[in-house]
């Protein structure tokens, strides 16, 4: 590891320390941590849906069009592997 | 992945555990509503059965009851199954994913969310199940 | 000012960040650049997951027999972005190592200065 690889890391080290004292002061704090919308996901995620899981219920109801767009995401990048590495261009 | 390992302890416990693994991935495809799960994590338990069957194996065995292709195909009817369960609404007055128009009569809103969530999240496990074995199949995989 | 009581949990992360980074950059080897992308990608996971948390809450499934209000499950959304994210780190390192195969097909090494000498030949 040469000396340019050494200071590159120390900087991003030191950038890491020194933006770590602007995060909140807790981990356990409630208000400016948690966006509004939190607390009502998890309130009327059984009344709506029915669903005890919240995780699921956020993922697949109240926020699934992103979670249609991570699937296009994968299926992408199956077929871009399907077409870099053709399966007959085996042995040669 | 050249072949079959030939041996017999390997194979056989292999072959063994193989359903109740994939009876696992479906329990927890299923189970996503009550506990942790869902559709992506259930989805990558039955990619890794078939990869079981295809290091074990071997991949003239395990080609002929989960080929490629239909690895592919189960991928694109699993997004296609997510489409659907969007588009559907529209026809019936709702906005796009919004599963409380669903035609499925007899049930109150609320249930018609839980049916859609679960409708999705097939889809989604199909999806991953697919593209995780096409992924080994093309990275590591050899002829057929 | 800088506070010198750092979290326990910031300094961990900070130290596979910088591992991570380290694999990406000091490594000469393609794949070890690839292997240190992962590990980047993972302390990203580790720190949201941990940001997300408090003492005295439960995990965000509803049971009304351990806590009936709002706030005694922890955060949700941390999850929620986090499993999308896990999903897309395993399609992108599996596009790499596709390019990888490529290369080593056509270069026939893994190292980056062999395969800009041989690139610089074959041009």
């Amino acid at each position: 590891m040469n000396w340019l690889t050494g200071v590159i890391l120390a900087l991003f080290f030191g950038l890491l320390i020194y933006a770590e004292s602007d995060l909140p002061d807790s981990r356990a704090v409630t208000a400016p941590a948690r966006a509004r919308v939190v607390d009502l996901y998890i309130e009327r995620s059984y009344p709506d849906t029915r669903t005890p899981n919240i995780v699921t219920s956020v993922l697949a109801d109240y926020r699934g069009y992103d979670t249609l767009g991570e699937t296009v995401v994968i299926l992408t990048a199956g077929l871009a592997v399907s077409l870099i590495l053709p399966r007959n261009s085996r042995r040669g | 992945m050249r072949g079959r390992l030939h041996n017999p302890i390997v194979e056989g416990v292999s072959s063994f555990l193989v359903p109740f693994i994939q009876i696992f991935a479906l329990y927890v495809i299923t189970h996503g509503h009550y506990g942790p799960g869902g559709g992506f994590q259930g989805g990558v338990i039955l990619a890794a059965s078939m990869m079981l069957l295809r290091l074990t194996l071997g991949e003239e065995y395990e080609h002929r009851t989960f080929s490629p292709k239909l690895a592919g195909i189960v991928a694109a009817v699993g997004i296609l199954i997510y489409a659907f369960a969007g588009l559907v609404p529209l026809a019936w007055g709702g906005n796009f994913l919004d599963y409380a128009h669903l035609p499925i009569p007899g049930l109150s809103s609320a249930e018609l969310r839980y049916h859609g969530i679960l409708i999705v999240e097939t889809g989604v496990g199909m999806v991953v199940w697919g593209t995780l074995v096409t992924l080994f199949d093309h990275l590591i995989g050899s002829e057929p | 000012m800088m506070r010198f009581a750092m979290n326990y949990y910031d300094l961990m992360t900070a130290a596979l960040l910088v591992i991570g980074l380290y694999g990406m950059v000091g490594k000469r080897n393609l794949l070890k650049k690839v292997i240190g992308m992962n590990i980047f990608q993972t302390a990203i996971f580790l720190f949201f997951i941990q940001a997300g948390t408090k003492p005295g809450a439960t995990v965000p499934v509803w049971d009304p027999r351990i806590a009936s209000e709002a706030a005694g499950y922890i955060n949700p959304l941390p999850h929620v972005l986090i499993l999308t994210a896990i999903v897309v780190s395993v399609a992108t390192t599996g596009v790499a190592l596709a390019l990888l195969i490529t290369i080593y097909r056509r270069y026939g090494s893994l190292e980056e200065a062999t395969i800009l000498e041989r690139m610089r030949k074959s041009s």
